[in-house]
């Protein structure tokens, strides 16, 4: 009985319709070179967004710098000036001067933090005369720089004004840049992975023109066809795109390795260690949008092919 | 009762503009559920005839209306589902090579679709019906030419259209084939079905008699009489 049954199964399963294929597209579409595109173009999109997502990530750091555009450095800290310490006289001109939003004076291990990759970890010992160093945070356009420059040096001789806003500025434009161009990439990567989808299902129409005519003169509807295709063309893309960015993944793991002691993440003191710190050092908008890739591969694919074949099929009557 | 079919000086040119004029002012009408023979030698233009009520080209001139729609000013939108109503047998079959006897016939309810339960069973019976019970699951290569014509033959009337058209539905059968066709056109011309049928079968026409379009070099030259 149950041999029977089995036996019906199997042949009521080579009847059943799930995967029909009426257009013989699973040859006509076939799996091999499209989803091998596709997967190749995945791997450079994720590349792309990886330089996208660091260069993001660079602006802001770079944009957050910008707001402390200011640094005065005053040698003999504690010497007297006219009110209190030569420190205090600086720190007090500063905070009375218009469009300075916060002048703070670093403390001693900050500044030692700052100086550690110089002077290494014995900075203190070495009695070196430091200079207290304030960061300046300015508000609006900030203060005009050389009158303050020539009053501070007025009130309290040797005090040095340096402005890395400028630079802070260039910066931050490269980042923006650098930025734009992921964008345009990833931009670029799409439009090529959309045309390789035209060209393969514009082979595929070419391959099954007459099944095509066939199934059109018993009355399939441009929308029955061209979502045949479109469901064949989605597939691919989605699938050769997961895996693309799988193959991306390691890649990318190990860029962000590599750049984890400059983002300052967890630190140059404790390397990631154990499989989920190793993951973490993803930053969270690449772990969100790489999934995305395939998705937006199935979403290309099914556009560009039902674009493809309502076009193609407006030739017919 | 309403024509299912009426042409009223009707022209065909395949190429638009200054191709020649293989159909020249046809004027006819066949009522609903009504038979009609098609005959001609060969060149006549009986394909083209059927190519047009099957909408497979559009008139390049006169009127032509099919199943009260009138084709040259229907949308492109609109043709598919006429397309549906009609059945078609073509001269040359065209049978989906890759897919089986069953798949084949299966395709119409599949495009217009219809619930999978029903087709299997359907398709079954009409299968059983041309005797290609023990050929479901063989595609069209491994098939003879008469088998290959009763599959075009099922397929074309799986979905019991309200037109059928047929175009040298018997070439490749022998008698006792033709006669079964001719019981199961028959059979849907008793429950409504409009039916056109473009033969050489001389016999197949005598021992049938029914009203005939007789076609030479693209005119149409009687319409009516028996053979
Ligand atoms: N697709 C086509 N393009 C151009 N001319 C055609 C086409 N099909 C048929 N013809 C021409 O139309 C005429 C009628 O052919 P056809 O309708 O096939 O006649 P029949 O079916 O009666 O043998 C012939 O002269 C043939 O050459
Ligand atoms: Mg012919």
């Amino acid at each position: 009985m149950a041999e029977l049954a089995e036996l019906r199964d199997r042949r009521s399963a080579r009847l059943r319709p799930g995967g029909f294929d009426d257009l013989g597209l699973r040859r006509a579409l076939g799996d091999r070179l499209l989803p091998l595109l596709v997967a190749a173009m995945t791997f450079l999109a994720a590349l792309a967004l990886t330089g996208f997502v660091a260069a993001a990530a660079l602006a802001r750091h770079w944009r957050e710098g910008a707001e402390s555009a200011l640094t005065v450095q005053v040698p003999q800290p504690g010497g007297p000036a006219d009110q209190g310490t030569r420190r205090e006289r600086v720190l007090a001109i500063l905070r009375g001067t218009p469009g300075i939003a916060q002048a703070r004076a670093l403390s001693d291990e900050a500044l030692s933090d700052l100086l550690r990759p110089w002077l290494g970890s014995e900075a203190q010992s070495l009695a070196l005369p430091l200079p207290a160093v304030v960061e300046v945070h300015l508000s609006g356009d900030g203060p005009d720089l050389r009158a303050l420059a020539q009053r501070l040096t007025q009130a309290v001789p040797g005090t040095l004004v340096e402005s890395h806003g400028v630079w802070v500025a260039r910066l931050s434009t490269l980042a923006r840049s650098l930025q734009a161009c992921a964008g345009l990439a990833l931009l670029v990567v799409a439009a090529v992975a959309a045309s390789v989808v035209a060209v393969a299902t514009r082979a595929g129409l070419a391959a099954r023109r007459e099944a095509i005519g066939i199934v059109h003169s018993l009355g399939a509807t441009d929308g029955y066809i061209a979502g045949r295709f479109a469901r064949r063309a989605t597939l691919l893309a989605f699938l050769g795109s997961a895996l693309g960015a799988l193959t991306a993944l390691p890649v990318l793991l190990g860029l962000a390795d590599l750049a984890a002691p400059f983002a300052g993440l967890q630190g140059i003191a404790e390397p990631p260690n154990g499989v989920w710190a190793w993951l973490a050092a993803l930053p969270l908008p690449l772990w969100l949008a790489l999934p995305g890739l395939p998705l937006a591969a199935g979403a290309i694919g099914w556009l560009t092919a039902q674009a493809t074949v309502r076009r193609w099929l407006r030739r017919l009557s | 009762m309403a024509d299912v079919i009426r042409c009223e000086a009707v022209g065909l040119q395949y190429v638009r503009g200054d191709g020649p004029e293989v159909l020249h002012d046809l004027s006819f009408g066949v009522p609903e559920g009504g038979f009609r023979w098609l005959l001609g030698p060969s060149g006549a233009g009986k394909t083209s005839l059927l190519r047009l009520l099957y909408l497979a080209v559009r008139p390049s001139r006169g009127r032509l209306e099919i199943l009260g729609t009138e084709i040259a000013g229907v949308k492109r939108r609109a043709l598919p589902g006429l397309r549906r109503r009609i059945g078609v047998v073509f001269q040359d079959f065209r049978l989906l090579a890759h897919l089986s006897a069953f798949d084949n016939v299966a395709l119409p309810l599949r495009i217009a679709g219809r619930p999978e339960g029903q087709i299997r069973a359907d398709v079954t019976e009409m299968l059983r019906w041309v005797g290609l019970s023990a050929k479901t699951a063989s595609r069209p290569p491994e098939l003879s030419g008469g088998e290959q014509q009763r599959v075009a033959i099922a397929r074309a009337v799986i979905a019991r259209p309200d037109l059928l058209v047929a175009d040298e539905p018997t070439g490749n059968l022998d008698e006792a084939q033709a006669e079964r066709l001719m019981q199961l056109l028959q059979e849907m011309n008793r429950l409504g079905t409009t039916v056109l049928v473009a033969t050489h079968n001389e016999g197949l026409v005598r021992r049938h008699p029914a009203r005939t379009l007789r076609l030479s070099h693209g005119r149409l030259i009687a319409d009516g009489g028996v053979g």
